[in-house]
């Protein structure tokens, strides 16, 4: 077995379905090689993967019809560092509330659709001290809560009655869309995570070249 | 509608990409839908090859069906409203659905106007036959948009037409100088600032998924190939001989739309498509495209 080196510098975007193109444009704004994860060969040599939004039912589907799951377990298994966010956050929790849990690798229990409806979607603002030294602007679109953590698992973000963001050594969750807003902290949060090397302020969170079309110059073009 | 719901409108369309939305009549396909791996459903009484065939007017669905499949489902459930019908779509709101269609396979309720969709908190993908429709929907508020195609055909063709005719328009916004931009704007029907935002971006500013003709894992792919974020399909799954496994093969051959194998694997052992229309020969008045403008 050749062990998978930790700090070759890339970080791979599970691409089967959701918010693929909104992470690869946050990488490339924090100066960290992206890659798109379609196949079990690209998770060669990534020190981390990002499993996005999406529908978690579909990415389930797929991860176990093409066999990316067990590929995934055996490089997290060699040190391979995820960050869910929203579906994906679901896909790694250990606790599903109802339902099965899917790759079940950090100990925290979710629960879906937990605000509602699309009408129930919502933006704000929180600070989150262990990642940002100021307050990061939040997306949640259908999202899920984290309901429970276990004691190998910080809180890095609590609100009124959950836990919006956590992370255990290995795994980083949030149930936002950081990817979705102008601030590259979690992104810069999650490549140190990996032992690399963000490019940036780190106390000018936000980019001021960002806009919501921006995702659209990794979108399929005519 | 505030600035901030319609970006995140917009953005839910975002989450959808790469997706396969889907057509179903009841409770029990809703359930195969999402088991098969759907983003989200289209909750609706009858799918669009049986309106077609049983004719009359089509209207919105039964409030209590949509309920129902929205108490079945964790996956998004959209909804169609008749074009023009704002109170349809004041209903579908007041009932905390998370998308509506205004749509082309429902008999309109208003041959001039389209509704005002930035009176509305909730988000509404409309269908377009080229740019212009396109940027004049994304005007009145539409967080998404999807070819028309030629619904309840099981024919691709048309969706493919209005595909390749906003690649087209598109090309040749980006290509033209700037002070060329207005007579084509107006040529085309194209609201001017829209207009040039598709121009800097190169592509619509929202979401764009197919719709319209789609029945197999090959059509599927033929039109992420061609550009679309995602898919819908209507007719072509539970009009098939095996909805489940048919429903599951669009989804990966959606997912790998670049990957001949593994939509080679995808078309394998499916049975029946549903029965094809040919688009040709219809008359004009049986085609649900030419409804709105």
């Amino acid at each position: 077995m050749t062990a998978v080196v930790a700090d070759s510098g890339a970080i791979g975007v599970l691409d089967l379905q959701g918010g693929v193109q909104e992470h690869l444009d946050h990488l490339q704004r924090i100066r960290i090689a992206g890659r798109s994860v379609k196949h079990a060969a690209d998770l060669a040599g990534l020190a981390g993967l990002i499993i996005p939004g999406g529908e978690s039912t579909c990415l389930s589907r797929l991860l176990d019809i093409f066999g990316l799951r067990a590929e995934i377990e055996a490089h997290y298994r060699q040190g391979l560092k995820l960050w869910g966010t929203c579906a994906g956050a679901i896909l790694l929790a250990r606790e599903n509330v109802g339902e099965a849990p899917f790759f079940g690798l950090i100990d925290i229990a979710v629960s879906r659709n937990a605000f509602g409806s699309q009408l129930d979607s919502f933006q704000c603002e929180a600070l989150a001290p262990t990642v940002a030294p100021e307050p990061i602007p939040l997306t949640f679109i259908r999202a899920p809560k984290i309901v429970g953590t276990g004691p190998d698992v910080q809180v890095l973000l609590s609100m009124q009655d959950y836990v919006a963001a956590a992370e255990d050594d290995r795994i980083l969750v949030t149930v936002f869309h950081p990817e979705l807003t102008p601030s590259l902290a979690f992104h810069r949060y999650f490549a140190r995570k990996c032992g690399l090397h963000p490019a940036g302020d780190e106390k000018t969170a936000l980019d001021p070249d960002w806009t919501p079309q921006s995702w659209i110059r990794f979108g399929p073009h005519v | 509608m505030a600035e901030n719901r319609y970006l995140l409108n917009t953005q839910l369309a975002q989450m959808l990409k790469g997706g396969v939305i889907m057509d179903v009549v009841n409770v029990e396909q809703a359930q195969i839908a999402q088991e098969a791996g759907a983003v989200a459903v289209m909750a609706l009484e009858r799918v669009p090859a049986d309106i077609r065939k049983q004719g009359g007017v089509a209207r919105m669905s039964d409030p209590d069906l949509i309920k129902a499949i929205k108490k079945a489902v964790t996956i998004p459930v959209m909804a169609k409203a008749r074009i023009g019908h704002f109170v349809e779509a004041q209903i579908l709101q007041a009932l905390k659905i998370d998308y509506i269609d205004e749509s082309e396979v429902l008999t309109p309720a208003d041959e001039e106007c389209h509704i005002d969709k930035t009176c509305f908190e909730i988000p509404f993908v409309c269908g377009a036959r080229n740019l212009g429709e396109a940027l004049r929907r994304i005007a009145e508020g539409a967080a998404m948009i999807r070819t028309k195609g030629e619904a309840g055909t099981g024919n691709v063709v048309e969706a493919v037409r209005h595909m390749r005719t906003m690649n087209r328009e598109i090309r040749q916004l980006v290509n033209m100088p700037v002070e060329e931009v207005v007579s084509f704007a107006k040529n085309n029907g194209l609201p001017y600032e829209l207009a040039l935002e598709v121009k800097k971006l190169g592509r619509l500013p929202v979401v764009n998924f197919a719709a319209g003709g789609i029945a197999t894992p090959a059509d599927a792919a033929l039109m992420m190939q061609l550009g679309c974020d995602g898919i819908f399909v209507g007719s072509g799954i539970f009009k098939s001989s095996n909805p489940a496994r048919r429903a599951r093969a669009i989804v990966k051959a959606t997912a790998y739309f670049n990957d001949p194998e593994k939509i080679l694997e995808a078309s394998m052992d499916l049975g029946d498509a549903m029965p094809g229309l040919d688009v040709a020969s219809m008359p004009n008045e049986e085609r649900l495209a030419g409804r709105g403008w």
